[in-house]
Protein backbone atom coordinates (compact mmCIF):
# COMPACT_ATOMS: atom_id res chain seq x y z
CA UNK A 1 0.00 0.00 0.00
CA UNK A 2 1.27 3.46 -0.83
CA UNK A 3 0.42 6.97 0.10
CA UNK A 4 -2.88 7.97 -1.43
CA UNK A 5 -3.04 10.60 -4.08
CA UNK A 6 -6.42 12.34 -3.90
CA UNK A 7 -6.22 13.39 -7.57
CA UNK A 8 -5.93 9.86 -8.82
CA UNK A 9 -9.05 8.09 -10.04
CA UNK A 10 -10.11 5.31 -7.71
CA UNK A 11 -12.35 2.40 -8.37
CA UNK A 12 -13.49 -0.72 -6.55
CA UNK A 13 -14.40 -1.37 -2.93
CA UNK A 14 -10.79 -1.67 -1.74
CA UNK A 15 -9.85 1.72 -3.15
CA UNK A 16 -12.94 3.31 -1.65
CA UNK A 17 -11.88 2.13 1.79
CA UNK A 18 -8.31 3.30 1.25
CA UNK A 19 -9.59 6.78 0.39
CA UNK A 20 -11.69 7.13 3.54
CA UNK A 21 -10.42 9.59 6.13
CA UNK A 22 -7.85 7.66 8.21
CA UNK A 23 -9.52 8.22 11.56
CA UNK A 24 -13.07 7.42 10.47
CA UNK A 25 -14.79 4.38 11.98
CA UNK A 26 -15.17 2.39 8.71
CA UNK A 27 -11.53 2.93 7.86
CA UNK A 28 -10.45 1.86 11.35
CA UNK A 29 -12.45 -1.35 11.05
CA UNK A 30 -11.17 -1.90 7.51
CA UNK A 31 -7.52 -1.48 8.52
CA UNK A 32 -7.95 -3.78 11.52
CA UNK A 33 -9.63 -6.54 9.51
CA UNK A 34 -7.30 -6.28 6.52
CA UNK A 35 -4.17 -6.27 8.67
CA UNK A 36 -5.30 -9.24 10.73
CA UNK A 37 -6.12 -11.19 7.56
CA UNK A 38 -2.74 -10.51 5.99
CA UNK A 39 -0.84 -11.16 9.23
CA UNK A 40 -2.65 -14.42 9.90
CA UNK A 41 -1.94 -15.63 6.37
CA UNK A 42 1.76 -14.83 6.70
CA UNK A 43 2.03 -16.52 10.09
CA UNK A 44 0.14 -19.64 9.10
CA UNK A 45 2.05 -19.94 5.83
CA UNK A 46 5.34 -19.86 7.75
CA UNK A 47 4.13 -22.29 10.39
CA UNK A 48 2.65 -24.81 7.98
CA UNK A 49 5.47 -24.76 5.46
CA UNK A 50 8.20 -25.13 8.09
CA UNK A 51 6.48 -27.75 10.26
CA UNK A 52 7.96 -30.82 8.51
CA UNK A 53 11.52 -29.49 8.98
CA UNK A 54 10.81 -28.69 12.62
CA UNK A 55 9.41 -32.15 13.29
CA UNK A 56 12.54 -33.70 11.79
CA UNK A 57 14.73 -31.50 14.03
CA UNK A 58 12.85 -32.36 17.16
CA UNK A 59 12.90 -36.09 16.38
CA UNK A 60 16.58 -35.99 15.50
CA UNK A 61 17.38 -34.22 18.76
CA UNK A 62 15.69 -36.97 20.75
CA UNK A 63 17.38 -39.67 18.69
CA UNK A 64 20.80 -38.09 19.22
CA UNK A 65 20.19 -38.16 22.97
CA UNK A 66 19.23 -41.82 22.86
CA UNK A 67 22.36 -42.60 20.86
CA UNK A 68 24.51 -40.58 23.24
CA UNK A 69 23.24 -42.25 26.37
CA UNK A 70 23.77 -45.67 24.78
CA UNK A 71 27.29 -44.70 23.73
CA UNK A 72 26.53 -44.92 20.00
CA UNK A 73 26.86 -41.24 19.10
CA UNK A 74 29.84 -39.62 17.45
CA UNK A 75 29.70 -36.25 15.72
CA UNK A 76 28.89 -36.72 12.07
CA UNK A 77 27.23 -40.12 12.23
CA UNK A 78 24.05 -40.74 10.29
CA UNK A 79 21.67 -40.39 13.21
CA UNK A 80 18.68 -42.02 11.55
CA UNK A 81 20.71 -45.02 10.39
CA UNK A 82 22.26 -45.69 13.81
CA UNK A 83 18.94 -45.10 15.51
CA UNK A 84 17.39 -47.77 13.31
CA UNK A 85 19.45 -50.32 15.30
CA UNK A 86 17.29 -49.50 18.32
CA UNK A 87 13.98 -51.25 18.81
CA UNK A 88 11.39 -48.92 20.32
CA UNK A 89 8.74 -50.69 22.41
CA UNK A 90 5.90 -49.42 24.56
CA UNK A 91 5.93 -50.83 28.10
CA UNK A 92 2.99 -51.00 30.47
CA UNK A 93 4.62 -49.92 33.72
CA UNK A 94 2.27 -51.63 36.20
CA UNK A 95 2.66 -55.11 34.72
CA UNK A 96 6.13 -54.56 33.34
CA UNK A 97 5.22 -56.13 29.99
CA UNK A 98 5.27 -54.87 26.43
CA UNK A 99 2.05 -53.19 25.38
CA UNK A 100 2.02 -53.98 21.70
CA UNK A 101 -1.38 -52.40 21.12
CA UNK A 102 0.50 -49.11 20.75
CA UNK A 103 2.78 -48.32 17.86
CA UNK A 104 6.07 -47.43 19.53
CA UNK A 105 7.18 -45.32 16.59
CA UNK A 106 4.35 -42.85 17.07
CA UNK A 107 3.43 -43.23 20.75
CA UNK A 108 3.84 -39.90 22.58
CA UNK A 109 4.73 -40.41 26.25
CA UNK A 110 4.28 -36.77 27.18
CA UNK A 111 0.86 -36.53 25.59
CA UNK A 112 -0.10 -39.79 27.32
CA UNK A 113 0.91 -38.36 30.71
CA UNK A 114 -1.79 -35.71 30.43
CA UNK A 115 -4.44 -38.04 28.97
CA UNK A 116 -6.75 -39.25 31.78
CA UNK A 117 -7.28 -42.56 29.94
CA UNK A 118 -3.60 -43.33 29.71
CA UNK A 119 -2.21 -41.89 32.94
CA UNK A 120 -2.65 -41.90 36.68
CA UNK A 121 -2.49 -39.06 39.20
CA UNK A 122 0.30 -39.83 41.62
CA UNK A 123 -0.28 -39.64 45.36
CA UNK A 124 3.21 -40.69 46.34
CA UNK A 125 5.14 -38.44 44.00
CA UNK A 126 8.83 -38.05 44.95
CA UNK A 127 9.79 -36.97 41.42
CA UNK A 128 7.09 -34.21 41.48
CA UNK A 129 5.60 -35.07 38.11
CA UNK A 130 1.91 -34.99 39.24
CA UNK A 131 0.67 -37.39 36.55
CA UNK A 132 2.44 -40.46 35.26
CA UNK A 133 1.72 -42.17 31.98
CA UNK A 134 0.77 -45.83 32.38
CA UNK A 135 2.64 -46.60 29.17
CA UNK A 136 6.18 -45.52 28.34
CA UNK A 137 8.38 -45.93 25.26
CA UNK A 138 11.67 -47.72 25.87
CA UNK A 139 14.46 -48.38 23.39
CA UNK A 140 16.17 -51.75 23.17
CA UNK A 141 19.52 -52.33 21.56
CA UNK A 142 20.07 -55.97 20.59
CA UNK A 143 23.35 -57.71 19.84
CA UNK A 144 24.03 -59.95 16.84
CA UNK A 145 22.25 -62.94 18.40
CA UNK A 146 19.10 -60.92 19.06
CA UNK A 147 19.56 -60.82 22.85
CA UNK A 148 19.11 -57.48 24.59
CA UNK A 149 22.42 -55.65 24.84
CA UNK A 150 21.30 -52.32 26.26
CA UNK A 151 18.08 -50.72 27.45
CA UNK A 152 17.36 -47.01 27.17
CA UNK A 153 14.62 -45.89 29.56
CA UNK A 154 13.10 -42.39 29.66
CA UNK A 155 13.08 -40.64 33.05
CA UNK A 156 11.91 -37.26 34.20
CA UNK A 157 11.31 -35.33 37.39
CA UNK A 158 11.58 -31.98 39.06
CA UNK A 159 14.92 -30.47 40.05
CA UNK A 160 15.23 -26.97 41.48
CA UNK A 161 13.57 -24.82 38.80
CA UNK A 162 12.45 -27.18 36.11
CA UNK A 163 11.46 -30.66 35.09
CA UNK A 164 14.51 -32.57 33.91
CA UNK A 165 13.87 -34.93 31.00
CA UNK A 166 16.42 -37.57 30.23
CA UNK A 167 17.32 -41.16 29.54
CA UNK A 168 19.07 -43.82 31.57
CA UNK A 169 20.85 -46.61 29.72
CA UNK A 170 21.18 -50.00 31.43
CA UNK A 171 23.23 -53.07 30.56
CA UNK A 172 21.52 -56.28 29.50
CA UNK A 173 21.04 -57.41 33.13
CA UNK A 174 18.78 -54.39 33.79
CA UNK A 175 20.83 -53.48 36.84
CA UNK A 176 24.19 -52.06 35.76
CA UNK A 177 24.04 -48.47 34.61
CA UNK A 178 25.65 -47.69 31.27
CA UNK A 179 24.89 -43.98 31.20
CA UNK A 180 22.54 -41.19 32.18
CA UNK A 181 21.77 -38.01 30.31
CA UNK A 182 19.26 -35.20 30.45
CA UNK A 183 18.16 -33.62 27.20
CA UNK A 184 15.90 -30.90 28.52
CA UNK A 185 16.03 -28.91 31.72
CA UNK A 186 16.20 -25.35 33.02
CA UNK A 187 18.54 -25.69 35.99
CA UNK A 188 20.93 -22.92 37.10
CA UNK A 189 23.77 -22.45 34.61
CA UNK A 190 27.10 -23.33 36.18
CA UNK A 191 25.48 -25.11 39.15
CA UNK A 192 22.48 -27.38 38.55
CA UNK A 193 23.09 -27.33 34.81
CA UNK A 194 26.31 -29.21 35.52
CA UNK A 195 24.12 -32.33 35.15
CA UNK A 196 25.21 -31.87 31.53
CA UNK A 197 28.90 -31.81 32.43
CA UNK A 198 30.61 -34.84 30.85
CA UNK A 199 32.73 -35.25 33.98
CA UNK A 200 29.65 -35.68 36.15
CA UNK A 201 27.89 -37.91 33.64
CA UNK A 202 31.02 -40.08 33.62
CA UNK A 203 30.34 -40.96 37.27
CA UNK A 204 27.30 -43.02 36.26
CA UNK A 205 28.61 -45.85 34.11
CA UNK A 206 29.34 -48.97 36.15
CA UNK A 207 27.04 -48.07 39.03
CA UNK A 208 24.33 -50.52 40.04
CA UNK A 209 20.64 -49.94 40.74
CA UNK A 210 19.83 -52.74 43.21
CA UNK A 211 21.90 -55.00 45.47
CA UNK A 212 21.88 -58.84 45.34
CA UNK A 213 18.64 -58.95 47.35
CA UNK A 214 16.89 -56.79 44.76
CA UNK A 215 16.64 -53.76 47.05
CA UNK A 216 16.96 -50.46 45.18
CA UNK A 217 20.15 -48.87 46.51
CA UNK A 218 21.23 -46.26 43.95
CA UNK A 219 21.56 -42.77 45.44
CA UNK A 220 22.84 -39.38 44.41
CA UNK A 221 24.21 -37.93 47.62
CA UNK A 222 27.15 -36.10 49.13
CA UNK A 223 28.25 -39.19 51.04
CA UNK A 224 28.24 -42.84 50.08
CA UNK A 225 25.40 -44.95 51.48
CA UNK A 226 26.05 -48.09 53.62
CA UNK A 227 25.53 -50.21 50.53
CA UNK A 228 28.81 -48.93 49.13
CA UNK A 229 30.30 -46.94 46.33
CA UNK A 230 28.81 -49.15 43.61
CA UNK A 231 25.42 -47.68 44.40
CA UNK A 232 26.47 -44.08 44.91
CA UNK A 233 26.88 -41.13 42.57
CA UNK A 234 28.46 -38.05 44.09
CA UNK A 235 26.09 -35.06 44.29
CA UNK A 236 26.83 -31.93 42.26
CA UNK A 237 28.78 -29.30 44.19
CA UNK A 238 26.69 -26.21 44.81
CA UNK A 239 23.52 -27.79 43.44
CA UNK A 240 21.98 -29.59 46.40
CA UNK A 241 18.37 -29.30 45.25
CA UNK A 242 19.09 -30.38 41.68
CA UNK A 243 21.01 -33.37 43.07
CA UNK A 244 18.14 -34.25 45.38
CA UNK A 245 15.80 -33.98 42.39
CA UNK A 246 17.97 -36.29 40.28
CA UNK A 247 18.20 -38.73 43.19
CA UNK A 248 14.43 -38.74 43.63
CA UNK A 249 13.61 -39.11 39.97
CA UNK A 250 16.11 -41.90 39.34
CA UNK A 251 14.91 -43.82 42.40
CA UNK A 252 11.27 -43.19 41.46
CA UNK A 253 11.63 -44.42 37.87
CA UNK A 254 13.82 -47.38 38.79
CA UNK A 255 11.48 -48.29 41.68
CA UNK A 256 8.21 -50.20 41.86
CA UNK A 257 6.12 -47.27 40.60
CA UNK A 258 8.41 -46.91 37.59
CA UNK A 259 10.32 -49.57 35.67
CA UNK A 260 10.70 -51.93 38.68
CA UNK A 261 8.24 -54.58 37.37
CA UNK A 262 9.68 -54.33 33.86
CA UNK A 263 13.24 -54.77 35.10
CA UNK A 264 12.34 -57.75 37.31
CA UNK A 265 10.53 -59.38 34.37
CA UNK A 266 13.67 -58.82 32.37
CA UNK A 267 15.88 -60.39 35.04
CA UNK A 268 13.62 -63.43 35.40
CA UNK A 269 13.65 -63.86 31.65
CA UNK A 270 9.89 -63.41 31.25
CA UNK A 271 10.47 -60.80 28.59
CA UNK A 272 13.36 -60.50 26.26
CA UNK B 1 15.05 14.80 9.47
CA UNK B 2 18.42 16.20 8.55
CA UNK B 3 20.23 12.98 9.40
CA UNK B 4 22.02 11.26 6.58
CA UNK B 5 21.42 7.55 6.06
CA UNK B 6 24.88 6.75 7.40
CA UNK B 7 24.17 8.68 10.55
CA UNK B 8 20.92 6.81 10.99
CA UNK B 9 22.88 3.60 10.94
CA UNK B 10 25.78 4.63 13.17
CA UNK B 11 24.03 6.98 15.56
CA UNK B 12 22.32 4.23 17.58
CA UNK B 13 25.63 2.42 18.10
CA UNK B 14 27.00 4.83 20.69
CA UNK B 15 25.44 8.28 20.57
CA UNK B 16 21.83 7.14 20.73
CA UNK B 17 22.24 3.56 21.85
CA UNK B 18 18.88 1.90 22.60
CA UNK B 19 20.18 0.20 25.74
CA UNK B 20 22.60 2.68 27.26
CA UNK B 21 20.89 5.94 26.31
CA UNK B 22 17.27 5.10 25.58
CA UNK B 23 17.42 2.37 28.28
CA UNK B 24 15.13 0.04 26.31
CA UNK B 25 15.28 -3.72 25.97
CA UNK B 26 17.06 -4.31 29.26
CA UNK B 27 15.00 -7.41 30.10
CA UNK B 28 16.22 -9.49 27.19
CA UNK B 29 19.74 -8.10 27.60
CA UNK B 30 19.81 -9.82 31.00
CA UNK B 31 18.38 -13.07 29.76
CA UNK B 32 20.27 -13.93 26.60
CA UNK B 33 23.81 -12.72 27.29
CA UNK B 34 25.22 -15.68 29.21
CA UNK B 35 26.79 -16.96 26.00
CA UNK B 36 27.96 -15.02 22.95
CA UNK B 37 26.45 -17.38 20.40
CA UNK B 38 22.98 -16.93 21.83
CA UNK B 39 23.52 -13.17 22.09
CA UNK B 40 24.51 -13.07 18.43
CA UNK B 41 21.40 -14.94 17.27
CA UNK B 42 19.24 -12.71 19.46
CA UNK B 43 20.92 -9.64 17.91
CA UNK B 44 20.18 -10.87 14.40
CA UNK B 45 16.59 -11.71 15.29
CA UNK B 46 15.94 -8.34 16.93
CA UNK B 47 17.65 -6.45 14.08
CA UNK B 48 15.54 -8.30 11.52
CA UNK B 49 12.32 -7.70 13.41
CA UNK B 50 13.04 -4.03 14.16
CA UNK B 51 14.05 -3.26 10.57
CA UNK B 52 11.10 -4.97 8.90
CA UNK B 53 8.54 -3.92 11.51
CA UNK B 54 9.66 -0.29 11.09
CA UNK B 55 9.52 -0.62 7.32
CA UNK B 56 6.03 -2.13 7.18
CA UNK B 57 4.66 0.27 9.77
CA UNK B 58 6.17 3.18 7.85
CA UNK B 59 4.57 1.96 4.61
CA UNK B 60 1.19 1.91 6.32
CA UNK B 61 1.71 5.02 8.41
CA UNK B 62 -0.75 7.22 6.49
CA UNK B 63 -3.48 4.61 6.82
CA UNK B 64 -3.09 3.64 10.45
CA UNK B 65 -5.98 5.17 12.45
CA UNK B 66 -4.53 6.76 15.56
CA UNK B 67 -7.08 5.06 17.81
CA UNK B 68 -5.71 1.59 17.04
CA UNK B 69 -2.15 2.44 16.07
CA UNK B 70 -0.46 0.60 18.96
CA UNK B 71 -2.47 -2.54 18.20
CA UNK B 72 -1.61 -2.31 14.51
CA UNK B 73 2.07 -2.01 15.39
CA UNK B 74 1.82 -4.97 17.75
CA UNK B 75 0.14 -7.14 15.12
CA UNK B 76 2.91 -6.43 12.62
CA UNK B 77 5.68 -6.97 15.18
CA UNK B 78 4.10 -10.14 16.57
CA UNK B 79 3.66 -11.66 13.10
CA UNK B 80 7.31 -11.01 12.24
CA UNK B 81 8.46 -12.49 15.55
CA UNK B 82 6.43 -15.65 15.01
CA UNK B 83 7.93 -16.01 11.54
CA UNK B 84 11.45 -15.60 12.98
CA UNK B 85 10.67 -18.12 15.72
CA UNK B 86 9.43 -20.65 13.18
CA UNK B 87 12.54 -20.18 11.04
CA UNK B 88 14.84 -20.66 14.03
CA UNK B 89 13.01 -23.84 15.02
CA UNK B 90 13.42 -25.13 11.50
CA UNK B 91 16.99 -24.13 10.73
CA UNK B 92 18.75 -23.49 14.07
CA UNK B 93 17.08 -25.97 16.38
CA UNK B 94 19.82 -26.07 19.03
CA UNK B 95 19.90 -22.29 19.35
CA UNK B 96 16.13 -22.00 19.37
CA UNK B 97 16.11 -24.45 22.29
CA UNK B 98 18.50 -22.20 24.22
CA UNK B 99 16.65 -19.00 23.33
CA UNK B 100 13.31 -20.71 24.01
CA UNK B 101 10.81 -18.17 25.26
CA UNK B 102 13.01 -15.13 24.61
CA UNK B 103 12.39 -15.17 20.87
CA UNK B 104 8.68 -14.80 21.57
CA UNK B 105 9.49 -12.03 23.99
CA UNK B 106 11.01 -9.93 21.19
CA UNK B 107 7.37 -8.87 20.74
CA UNK B 108 7.57 -7.07 24.06
CA UNK B 109 11.08 -5.72 23.44
CA UNK B 110 10.66 -2.00 23.91
CA UNK B 111 13.21 -1.23 21.17
CA UNK B 112 10.96 -2.56 18.40
CA UNK B 113 7.90 -0.78 19.68
CA UNK B 114 9.87 2.34 20.60
CA UNK B 115 11.34 2.76 17.11
CA UNK B 116 7.98 2.04 15.48
CA UNK B 117 6.24 4.69 17.52
CA UNK B 118 9.03 7.27 17.62
CA UNK B 119 10.46 6.95 14.12
CA UNK B 120 8.55 4.76 11.68
CA UNK B 121 5.19 6.51 12.20
CA UNK B 122 6.71 9.78 10.95
CA UNK B 123 9.32 8.74 8.39
CA UNK B 124 9.39 7.05 4.98
CA UNK B 125 9.97 3.28 4.66
CA UNK B 126 13.63 3.23 3.60
CA UNK B 127 14.70 5.58 6.39
CA UNK B 128 12.67 3.54 8.88
CA UNK B 129 14.28 0.33 7.69
CA UNK B 130 17.77 1.79 8.15
CA UNK B 131 16.81 3.18 11.54
CA UNK B 132 15.62 -0.29 12.53
CA UNK B 133 18.87 -1.90 11.42
CA UNK B 134 20.87 0.76 13.27
CA UNK B 135 18.97 0.29 16.50
CA UNK B 136 19.12 -3.50 16.21
CA UNK B 137 22.88 -3.25 15.83
CA UNK B 138 23.17 -0.80 18.72
CA UNK B 139 21.27 -3.29 20.86
CA UNK B 140 23.49 -6.06 19.53
CA UNK B 141 26.69 -4.17 20.31
CA UNK B 142 25.80 -4.00 23.99
CA UNK B 143 24.56 -7.59 23.96
CA UNK B 144 27.85 -8.80 22.52
CA UNK B 145 29.88 -6.73 24.99
CA UNK B 146 27.92 -8.08 27.94
CA UNK B 147 27.99 -11.59 26.48
CA UNK B 148 31.76 -11.40 26.01
CA UNK B 149 32.34 -10.50 29.66
CA UNK B 150 29.80 -12.99 31.01
CA UNK B 151 30.86 -15.96 28.93
CA UNK B 152 34.60 -15.34 29.25
CA UNK B 153 34.63 -14.88 33.02
CA UNK B 154 31.58 -16.96 33.85
CA UNK B 155 32.31 -20.04 31.79
CA UNK B 156 35.90 -19.51 30.58
CA UNK B 157 34.89 -19.72 26.94
CA UNK B 158 33.93 -17.57 23.94
CA UNK B 159 31.35 -18.77 21.41
CA UNK B 160 31.54 -22.10 23.23
CA UNK B 161 35.28 -22.44 22.56
CA UNK B 162 37.31 -22.84 25.72
CA UNK B 163 39.64 -19.94 26.44
CA UNK B 164 40.30 -20.48 30.14
CA UNK B 165 40.31 -24.17 31.12
CA UNK B 166 37.93 -24.32 34.10
CA UNK B 167 38.61 -26.21 37.31
CA UNK B 168 35.59 -28.47 36.67
CA UNK B 169 37.29 -29.70 33.51
CA UNK B 170 40.69 -30.09 35.12
CA UNK B 171 42.07 -26.63 34.31
CA UNK B 172 43.13 -23.71 36.48
CA UNK B 173 40.33 -21.18 36.06
CA UNK B 174 37.71 -20.88 38.80
CA UNK B 175 34.69 -19.47 36.95
CA UNK B 176 32.67 -16.67 38.47
CA UNK B 177 29.27 -18.34 38.68
CA UNK B 178 27.46 -15.09 39.39
CA UNK B 179 28.27 -13.88 35.87
CA UNK B 180 26.18 -16.71 34.44
CA UNK B 181 23.13 -15.55 36.37
CA UNK B 182 20.96 -12.76 34.93
CA UNK B 183 21.53 -10.16 37.70
CA UNK B 184 25.21 -9.87 36.76
CA UNK B 185 24.14 -8.26 33.47
CA UNK B 186 22.70 -5.38 35.51
CA UNK B 187 26.14 -4.59 36.91
CA UNK B 188 27.83 -4.95 33.54
CA UNK B 189 25.27 -2.79 31.71
CA UNK B 190 25.55 -0.23 34.52
CA UNK B 191 29.32 -0.13 34.10
CA UNK B 192 28.96 0.19 30.31
CA UNK B 193 26.55 3.12 30.72
CA UNK B 194 29.02 4.72 33.12
CA UNK B 195 31.86 4.23 30.63
CA UNK B 196 29.81 5.62 27.72
CA UNK B 197 28.77 8.68 29.69
CA UNK B 198 32.31 9.39 30.86
CA UNK B 199 33.42 9.18 27.24
CA UNK B 200 30.50 11.29 25.94
CA UNK B 201 29.43 13.60 28.77
CA UNK B 202 26.56 15.03 26.67
CA UNK B 203 24.70 11.76 27.32
CA UNK B 204 24.45 12.52 31.02
CA UNK B 205 20.87 13.38 31.87
CA UNK B 206 20.02 16.59 33.65
CA UNK B 207 19.22 16.16 37.30
CA UNK B 208 15.52 16.19 38.02
CA UNK B 209 16.14 17.78 41.37
CA UNK B 210 18.72 19.98 42.95
CA UNK B 211 20.21 19.27 46.32
CA UNK B 212 19.43 22.25 48.50
CA UNK B 213 21.88 23.54 50.98
CA UNK B 214 20.29 24.76 54.16
CA UNK B 215 22.05 27.66 55.70
CA UNK B 216 22.89 27.27 59.34
CA UNK B 217 21.27 29.83 61.56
Amino acid sequence: MHDTDPQEKRSGLFRRFIDLPTDSVPKTIFVAVALCLVASMVVSAAAVSLRPIQAVNSLKDKQINILEVAGRYEPGVDVAAVFAEFEPRVVELASGTFADEFDAATFDDRAAASDPELSIALEDDPASITRQSKYVTVYLLRDATGAIDKLVLPIHGYGLWSTLYGFIALEEDGNDIFGLQFYQHGETPGLGAEVDNPRWKALWPGKRLSDEDGVLQITVDKTAPPAGADYHVDALAGATLTSVGVNNLVRFWMGEAGFGPFLSNLKSGEIS
Amino acid sequence: MSQTRKEMLTDPLVDNNPITLQVLGICSALAVTSSMQVALVMTLAVTFVTAFASMFISMLRNHIPSSIRIIVQMVIIASLVIVVDQFLKAFAYEISKTLSVFVGLIITNCIVMGRAEAFAMKNPPVASFIDGIGNGLGYGLILMLVGFIRELFGAGSLFGITVFETVNNGGWYVPNGMLLLPPSAFFIIGLIIWAFRSWKPQQVEKREYKIQTVEAH
